[in-house]
């Protein structure tokens, strides 16, 4: 079968799903993309399911080699310079690469992760359902660990040869992001919420897959920082001693013992998981039932996303129009190298405020 | 006729999520009411919910709001959750052997200093006692054990290690646990163990459930290596007494 071969490749990029459900009763975090959509989307472009397994690529660029045939590819998430053997080709599209072409990918121009799905899936030993890295449990597949160069993924089928397709994905723009207040509020003041949804927030960097630590004012707690451990989701915002809140991510700990303020909704998380360091943006309080109902239409439009699909009639047009949204988009990424880590080195969790 | 027991609080956790809160403190009534709930959820099938994560005082519901919305599961859970106390039947005793002390241990002879003991004593102490899992969390198959005796209980390092060995027994608090990985910890590591309560392509995968009970026997370093190699091989080492 034909296969990728990974060339190039920088830190915090692994194969990652819609991630592992059940077992975060024993400990086991869930895993999976950090931006479902922009997964889904590059899925879609393919015709693959929707959460099946696809290339996570961190904020760096990466470069891959087609071998023993053909290998068709979906582009999604944070936008990037990208060609196939020097020629351009656009974002948010299907390409091919023929036998021996390499595709090559810049720094994510905007957000932080992009996902390079495979027609016909990347064939892996599902662990609990799943083929998502969790590095710091030793999980995943076909490596259980972030990529290197040199590692191979194999298409489960042949790339299909039908025409090459854009998606059209809506455009969220400088919005908040908004979370349900709770689970453990009454642990703060009303001055402290009050100071949480006012002020600008930036994303550290210090921030990965387990959580995102946020810079901005100290939020005070109202009966001290410890709180019996109890379970923490995708979007738990908890406050440790600091002051500095932390958005746990999909690699989070399934328990915690900081007073969580609010939770983000699930509509908003691959939003808030695509800001790179040093972004501004606020948080917005909405009722459970506002967060409900944007659920319930983001889940809407994760199962309607083929019917965002347009053949790519004009493939020249195509690039003459990305050519001048390059403009625009070059300048340099705000992301510095030596912050994100490519697997979780022994600190990880003391980083995140996380000691047990 | 029954009285049904106090209300729980139901705390939103994002759109896809309630916790069941019994009590803000560590707390063995409200363990033992979390772990009930937890069984009765499994036993109900309520349409909607997708997972549960259990801890010492409340009970984590991860559910699809597609399916059930927040009002509706929250009115079902304190239902299920003031239903009257039913015995579990099927108990779970293991007992796991743990080498305590030296390299082992590293702060088994600083505990006993604390307490005006030897190390000895904080051992057979340690081995007395009858634990329950009261949670699993944190890292795979770190199990946090209720029942440590009072004697045993105190504050966790001010200085928290960067990295504690797979195996780790250890105590924190008012609690004892069984680590399985290496990892960050701020608890006074008594010894280690052979077992491993996770272990990929061994079944089970994960040894421990919340509520099994667990007592420790001290096994010398020589017995100790040789459980290793047998865990190593996929042997679960830990004892199944009562099942």
């Amino acid at each position: 079968m034909s296969k990728l071969i990974v060339s190039v490749i920088g830190p915090v990029s692994s194969v990652q799903d819609g991630g592992r459900h059940g077992a975060q009763r024993y400990g086991l975090a869930p895993s999976g993309a950090m931006d479902r959509l922009a997964l889904a989307a590059a899925n879609a472009l393919v015709g693959n399911a929707s959460l099946a397994a696809a290339i996570e690529i961190g904020p760096f660029g990466a470069s891959f080699a087609a071998r023993d045939g053909a290998v068709r590819v979906g582009l999604a998430g944070a936008a990037r310079k990208a060609d196939i053997s020097g020629r351009a080709i656009p974002w948010d599209c299907s390409m091919t690469l023929s036998e021996g072409e390499t595709l090559n990918l810049g720094f994510a121009r905007s957000g932080s992760f992009s996902y390079l799905a495979i027609d016909g899936g990347i064939a892996g030993e599902p662990i609990f359902g799943s083929l998502a890295v969790n590095s710091r449990a030793g999980l995943g597949s076909p490596y259980p660990r972030p990529l290197q160069a040199g590692d191979e993924l194999n298409a489960i089928a042949p790339a299909t040869g039908i025409a090459e397709r854009r998606i059209e994905l809506p455009v969220s723009g400088e919005l908040p992001i908004r979370v349900v207040l709770g689970p453990q509020d009454d642990e703060f003041s009303k001055d402290s919420i009050e100071l949480f949804l006012q002020s600008e927030w930036k994303v550290s960097a210090t921030s990965d897959r387990m959580g995102y630590r946020l810079e901005g004012p100290v939020i005070g707690h109202l009966h001290g920082h410890n709180i019996v451990s109890d379970g923490t989701v995708n979007g738990s915002i908890q406050v440790p001693g600091n002051g500095a809140p932390i958005v746990l991510m999909p690699d989070r700990g399934t328990t915690g013992g900081y007073p969580k303020l609010a939770t983000v909704i699930s509509a908003d998380l691959g939003r808030i998981a695509q800001f790179q360091p040093g972004k501004v943006f606020r948080f917005k309080a909405v009722s459970m039932a506002e967060a409900q109902g944007e659920a319930l239409k983001f889940m809407k439009l994760m199962g309607t996303l083929p019917d965002r699909l347009r053949t790519i009639e004009n493939l020249h047009l195509n690039i003459e129009a990305l050519g001048d949204a390059n403009v625009a988009g070059a300048a340099v990424s705000a992301v510095d190298a030596a912050t994100w880590h490519s697997s979780p080195s022994a600190d990880a969790p003391a980083r995140q405020g996380e000691i047990t | 006729m029954a009285t049904t027991l106090s209300r729980p609080r139901i705390l939103p956790s994002g759109d896809s999520a309630i916790t069941v809160e019994f009590s803000s403190k560590i707390d063995d009534a409200a363990n033992q009411r979390v772990l009930a709930l937890d069984r009765a959820m499994a036993k109900d099938h309520v349409a909607g919910v997708t997972e549960t994560v259990p801890t010492y005082r409340s009970l984590l519901v991860h559910y699809d709001p597609a399916l059930i919305d927040f009002d509706r599961l929250g009115q079902r859970l304190i239902e299920l959750a003031e239903l009257p106390l039913v015995p579990t039947t099927n108990k779970r005793r293991w007992r796991i052997p743990v080498v305590y002390g030296g390299e082992h241990g590293m702060d088994l002879e600083d505990v006993a200093k604390v307490i005006n003991t030897t190390p000895e004593d904080i051992v057979a102490r340690h081995v007395r006692g009858e634990y329950r899992v009261a949670m699993i969390g944190f890292t795979p198959g770190w199990s946090y054990l209720s029942g440590l005796e009072q004697s045993l209980h105190m504050p966790r390092r001010q200085n928290p290690r960067l990295l504690t060995p797979a195996g780790t027994i250890s105590i924190g608090g008012v609690q004892t646990g069984v680590q399985c990985l290496a990892g960050p910890s701020g608890w006074h590591l008594l010894g280690q163990t052979a077992v491993r309560t996770y272990q990929l392509h061994r079944q089970p995968t994960f040894l421990l459930e919340p509520g099994d009970e667990v007592t420790f026997s001290a096994v010398d370093a020589k017995t100790y290596a040789e459980q290793d190699r047998a865990a190593q091989a996929g042997e679960l080492v830990a004892e199944l007494i009562v099942s």
